[in-house]
């Protein structure tokens, strides 16, 4: 792993000239298969596809997440090589052998001068596809006599790939991450604006990065941010207030800006419209409401209990219930009342299922007036279910007494038991569940700000 | 047996055959079931009743669209930005992003049809003809939700242009890919600025290339799979691979619109960052559905235009079902309309409900029938009552006379509305600012009180009173103002009217008065200053004052009581309940069980009834039981059910067939040996079974692993 870190852009070229290698000697049989990775945004489809273009390779480039089906796949494989004529050879639901043996005969056809190369962008998604598609391809060059190659691109590595034992290991190549100090600088220093020098460009992404490399490596998403930002970069510029030399004071005026984006637009909690909307009239100085601003949900009465008494199933233990939501509890002595395993948050745990009759019994007990049994009351579980507040857990027979699961988050639970609670007792309840719970949930807090704060950092 | 078809097979097997086309029976009208010989007007009420509920129908939907068209306006106004304005090349530079509008439409689901539908139609008419819109349940699998995209596409493009035929033929053998789309849409936009180049004019002004977006709505994001989402927005992002797109054989302008039922922070639980870092996402909040209501219930019930009346118990269990369970407006007007069926089905009378006219004319022609139930209405004979002896006996024995008696009581009812409504805004508006909302904060609830029960002998009246007694000249000239512009815009009650503007400039012409009031009182204390201080003297002084401003209020306040006064008399005169009114049985629909009953189910406790009672559904003489016994007599199901209500969670099979068996037995002649007795016959051991079966097919009980011979039992109760 050394090579990651220190990464040069030498080595990208190293990387690639073995790639070129592969494909030097076109006339000759190549390598059946060939497998890429690396993390997103690295240039492994880039790479290949523009070796592809300059070489001028026969080449299909298919994207799995496009193939919902293998068929499509073939199609498309087929299509690129022989035409659209070929393709329309293949059966409706086309196997993996309708296609070796289409294939075969088209070869027979037209024999390959050239090494013939297939693409697979995303092969990560294969994996989800018929079981036999991924050996079968890694050794497709055997199965059908001809020259082809394969080439997977991928974000994970091949060892989450390797299908069973006896399958045909692919030549592997890695592209290592853009390091900061160099690659990054210079790709992103390409596409600098006409009306500034190189150099400014260039101390801009400098700053850029020491914002954004600690949270985001992606070239693609830096570009973006790139391009959003240089107008609020080049401003004193254009006012006359700096000149280009200048560049603590174009950071100091950029710095900010970019920590603020990096909380929004990065989030994409304010779309990029919005953000360069808003950089054009700072002077209002209107604070966007973002997206994760408006978490206030309006919900029917009995739903918003329903609700609440499926956080207290979720979050409360069964055992706890008969002291919870009964008035003449039996006395529970309180050294063993929690046993200790109970003792950690449960909110650490995470909610857990429970069935559709404690639900409605929690409910019960909460809700202060009588609700009759309706179909309207159980109707709003389901679309609870379906606006994802609950989630169902397994799926049997309803007869089986669903289980389901609480899957909002606690501060949720309070805004809306603010807006209901007419009754003291429910808030005691909730209390008294919280109780326990709330110390631990204060040190995940602060855990999660000394998160943030290192990211910010 | 004889009409067995032949076919030409040999063989034995099932063959499907359609049955010779029957004639079906004529198709009856649903005028014809309501000739009736006993009722003679059924198809007048049913006219009148499908008149009401068009007109119910136009008013909500007229609703809709203008509480929806600041929302839509902005929506189109979004689409047009992103969809033409933009070239491909602004695109290009600004990245990958999809330009994606997330509409919030609250919880209300079933309100929802109706504003895509408009917003459908608003698309389509005034920014791109391709607009998709795709539902959750039809796209578990991005195959699927790619197939109705492209079916909806397409689909809709042979029916633009006719000549293209071969087009669906084409579709079938076509993939369905994103690729076949963007072929697809090359072909017809090119089509398209060879057809109407006068269009592409006008909807571009500049010479940019023209681009029609293609619009998906989701309407319903979350119940879509996730999966299926992020898949989608990954292939319909428009740069497959940064180089391939850029020769822009997968330019396809996309935007999405996402119907959020919750919030939009939904989005970002549903979407990883690496796809919703491809959106470029908007938020457009439409109104909300409480609003959404207030506007219905103005427009509705709140009109004297409309003749259909509820009762205040109705109205609460409508805004009960609304506030409590589902917020869906579509099912209040459903609601309404029930109410509507209901009571003119119920009531012959409500033949009367109607437009004054045509009510009047009606009244004139009243059959014989008609004239009799109007005599049994308990508010007629309220009336009767009232009358001198003389004109009691004609009431009760001339019907030229009730007739004639009956159009006078129309037009008071009717007159009665149309001072009522008007009345009831001003009063709303007068209380509706008062702190902690005394009567109410909505004024579906003022009229809910004011229909229900004489409204001046409630205590919230009076603290609304009291409240306004303390009024702020200032506030109370802008309140008697509101309640002037709403008196104006009637154009009834115009001597009310009067005396309201009077009292306004009276309250405006005391400026000066009470300043030089207040200035006398200055001089007052001023003086006081100069004597010698003297505890008592002070004390009694002090206490004289204090008596002397409680008796004597300067002129501000002695308009104020006057005012009130007024406001008092007016409610006294006009907000009296709607059940006194002589004849409102006619306009006003009060069952308000019925409709509890039928909207409002409650399918456990009718299924614990039929099985606990089955004489109840039955109506079988001899299925009358006291309760706690155990009728043999009842089907086999009822008693299993009575006898498993006396077990505890888990339930012994042996035991329970013990106890079915000498229910039985008890049935048949008691000298029947016991040794037969104990032993069952096979008969009655498959009754049994059965009846366990139906039991379980009920979600009673379940089989259980936990003991052998044992079913568990899933409800609570019992013993």
């Amino acid at each position: 792993m050394s090579h990651q870190k220190s990464f040069q852009y030498a080595d990208l070229l190293s990387v690639l000239e073995r790639v070129v290698d592969i494909m030097s000697a076109p006339d000759q049989y190549s390598y059946p298969s060939v497998f890429i990775y690396g993390h997103r945004a690295t240039g492994k489809s880039h790479v290949v596809l523009s070796i592809m273009k300059d070489l001028e390779l026969p080449h299909a480039s298919v994207d799995c997440v496009e193939c919902v089906s293998s068929g499509l796949l073939f199609h498309q494989v087929l299509s690129a090589f022989f035409g659209p004529d070929a393709a329309a050879l293949l059966p409706r639901c086309p196997s993996l052998s309708d296609f070796v043996r289409l294939y075969k005969q088209m070869s027979s056809n037209s024999p390959a001068t050239q090494t013939r190369y297939i693409i697979l962008d995303r092969a990560e998604r294969m994996r989800d596809m018929d079981f036999s598609l991924l050996p079968a391809l890694l050794r497709l060059q055997e199965l059908v006599n001809d020259n082809v190659t394969v080439i997977l691109l991928s974000e994970i590595v091949w060892e989450k790939f390797r299908p069973n034992t006896g399958c045909f290991e692919p030549l592997l190549f890695h592209f290592p991450d853009y390091s900061k100090g160099k690659s990054l600088v210079q790709i992103l220093s390409w596409d600098h604006h006409p009306s500034y020098t190189p150099e400014l460009y260039a101390s801009y992404i400098n700053i850029l990065l020491g914002v954004f490399f600690s949270v985001c490596r992606d070239l693609r998403e830096l570009r973006h941010l790139a391009v959003l930002n240089f107008s609020k970069f080049c401003e004193p510029l254009e006012k006359g207030e700096a000149k280009e030399s200048d560049i603590h004071k174009l950071w100091k005026n950029i710095e900010p800006h970019l920590q603020r984006a990096m909380q929004t637009v990065y989030l994409r909690e304010v779309s990029s419209v919005q953000w360069e909307q808003q950089q054009m009239d700072e002077k209002e100085a209107t604070t966007l409401r973002v997206l994760s601003a408006h978490a206030h949900i309006e919900l029917p009465y009995y739903s918003k209990f329903l609700l609440i008494a499926a956080y207290l199933a979720s979050f409360n233990p069964a055992r706890t219930d008969r002291r919870f939501f009964l008035k003449s509890h039996g006395k529970i002595r309180k050294t063993n009342f929690l046993k200790k395993h109970e003792k950690t948050s449960n909110h650490l745990l995470g909610p857990k299922p429970f069935p559709l009759d404690r639900l409605m019994a929690i409910f019960y007990s909460v809700v202060d007036s009588r609700v009759a049994p309706t179909a309207s009351v159980f109707s709003q579980i389901s679309s609870l279910v379906t606006l994802q507040l609950l989630s169902q857990v397994g799926h049997d027979d309803q007869l089986d007494s669903p289980k389901y699961k609480c899957s909002v988050s606690l501060d949720f639970i309070l805004a809306i038991s603010r807006c209901v609670c007419v009754c003291v007792r429910l808030l005691d309840l909730l209390a008294l569940s919280l109780v326990i719970q709330s110390q631990v949930v204060r040190q995940e807090r602060s855990l999660f700000t000394a998160v943030s704060n290192l990211h910010l950092l | 047996m004889s009409e067995i078809p032949l076919t030409s097979s040999v063989s034995k097997g099932c063959f499907v055959f359609k049955s010779a086309s029957k004639k079906r029976k004529r198709h009856v009208g649903v005028g014809g079931y309501l000739v009736d010989d006993s009722d003679e007007n059924g198809s007048d009420r049913f006219r009148i009743c499908q008149k009401l509920w068009e007109t119910v129908q136009t008013n909500t939907e007229v609703i809709q669209d203008q509480l929806n068209k600041k929302v839509l306006d902005s929506l189109a106004e979004f689409i047009k930005k992103h969809g033409l304005g933009c070239s491909s090349d602004v695109w290009r530079q600004r990245g990958r992003e999809t330009p994606t509008a997330a509409l919030m439409l609250g919880v209300n689901v079933p309100d929802h049809a109706m504003t895509f539908r408009s917003l459908c139609n608003l698309l389509q008419d005034s920014v791109t003809p391709f607009v998709v819109s795709v539902h959750a349940k039809e796209c578990a699998a991005v195959k699927l939700l790619i197939q109705k995209v492209l079916e909806q596409l397409m689909g809709r493009g042979v029916s633009v242009d006719e000549e293209q035929e071969d087009d669906t033929a084409l579709l079938q053998r076509t993939q369905c890919t994103i690729s076949a789309l963007c072929q697809w849409y090359k072909t017809v936009t090119k089509k398209c600025t060879q057809v109407f180049p006068q269009r592409t004019e006008s909807l571009t002004n500049s010479d940019l290339p023209q681009s029609l977006p293609v619009v998906v709505i989701f309407k319903d994001f979350e119940a879509f799979n996730s999966q299926v989402l992020q898949d989608f927005i990954l292939i319909c992002r428009w740069d497959l691979c940064s180089e391939m797109c850029y020769s822009s054989i997968k330019f396809l302008p996309f935007i999405f619109i996402f119907g959020i039922a919750t919030s939009p922070s939904a989005i970002q639980h549903r979407l990883p960052h690496s796809v919703s870092s491809l959106l470029c996402i908007e938020v457009f909040h439409s109104l909300s559905c409480t609003q959404h209501l207030a506007s219905v219930f103005d427009k509705l019930i709140l009109n004297s235009q409309f003749p259909f009346k509820l009762s205040s118990r109705v109205i609460q269990v409508l805004v009960g079902i609304f506030l409590y369970h589902d917020f869906s407006v579509q099912n209040f007007v459903k609601g309404l309309q029930f109410s509507m069926l209901e009571h003119f089905k119920s009531q012959p009378l409500s033949m009367l409900c109607c437009q004054k006219q045509e009510a009047l004319l009606s009244a004139k022609t009243l059959s014989k029938k008609n004239v009799e139930r109007i005599r049994h209405l308990p508010s007629f004979m309220r009336y009767v009552e009232t009358q001198e002896p003389q004109e009691q006996v004609r009431l009760l024995t001339n019907d030229e006379h009730v007739k004639e008696v009956c159009q006078k009581l129309l037009k008071n009812l009717h007159k009665y509305h149309k001072n009522y409504y008007p009345i009831l805004q001003c009063l709303h508006s007068l209380t509706s600012s008062l702190p902690k909302f005394p009567l109410g904060k909505h004024i579906r609830e003022l009229h809910v009180s004011c229909i229900e029960k004489n409204l001046w002998e409630t205590e919230e009246y009076d603290s609304a009173l009291q409240l306004l007694r303390i009024l702020a000249k200032d506030e109370l000239v802008v309140a008697l103002r509101k309640c002037a512009e709403i008196l104006k815009s009637t154009k009834i009650l115009q001597n009310v009217l009067q005396q309201l503007e009077d009292f306004i400039g009276r309250l405006e012409a005391l400026e000066g008065v009470s300043s030089e009031d207040s200035s006398g009182n200055g001089i007052l204390s001023g003086k006081m200053e100069y004597q010698k201080t003297d505890l008592f003297q002070l004390q009694k002084t002090l206490l004289e004052k204090e008596s002397r401003r409680t008796k004597r209020m300067n002129p501000f306040e002695v308009l104020r009581s006057q005012v009130i006064e007024f406001i008092d008399s007016l409610v006294r005169e006009y907000l009296t309940p709607a059940e006194l009114q002589p004849l409102n049985e006619v306009c006003y629909y009060s069952s308000s069980g019925v409709l509890r009953q039928r909207l409002n189910v409650t399918p456990r406790t009718s299924i614990q009834a039929a099985l606990s009672h089955p004489f109840y559904y039955l109506q079988n003489e001899s299925l009358k039981t006291d309760a706690g016994t155990i009728s043999s007599a009842a089907p086999d199901l009822c008693i299993v059910y009575k006898l498993h209500l006396e077990c505890g969670r888990l339930i012994n099979l042996y035991d329970w067939l013990e106890a079915f068996l000498t229910v039985m037995s008890a049935a048949e002649d008691q000298d029947t040996n016991s040794e037969e007795c104990g032993k069952y016959d096979s008969l009655k051991h498959a009754r049994f079974i059965q009846a366990v079966s139906e039991m379980e097919f009920l979600g009673f009980i379940k089989s259980t692993k936990q003991k052998t011979d044992h079913v568990a039992r899933l409800t609570w109760g019992g013993c």
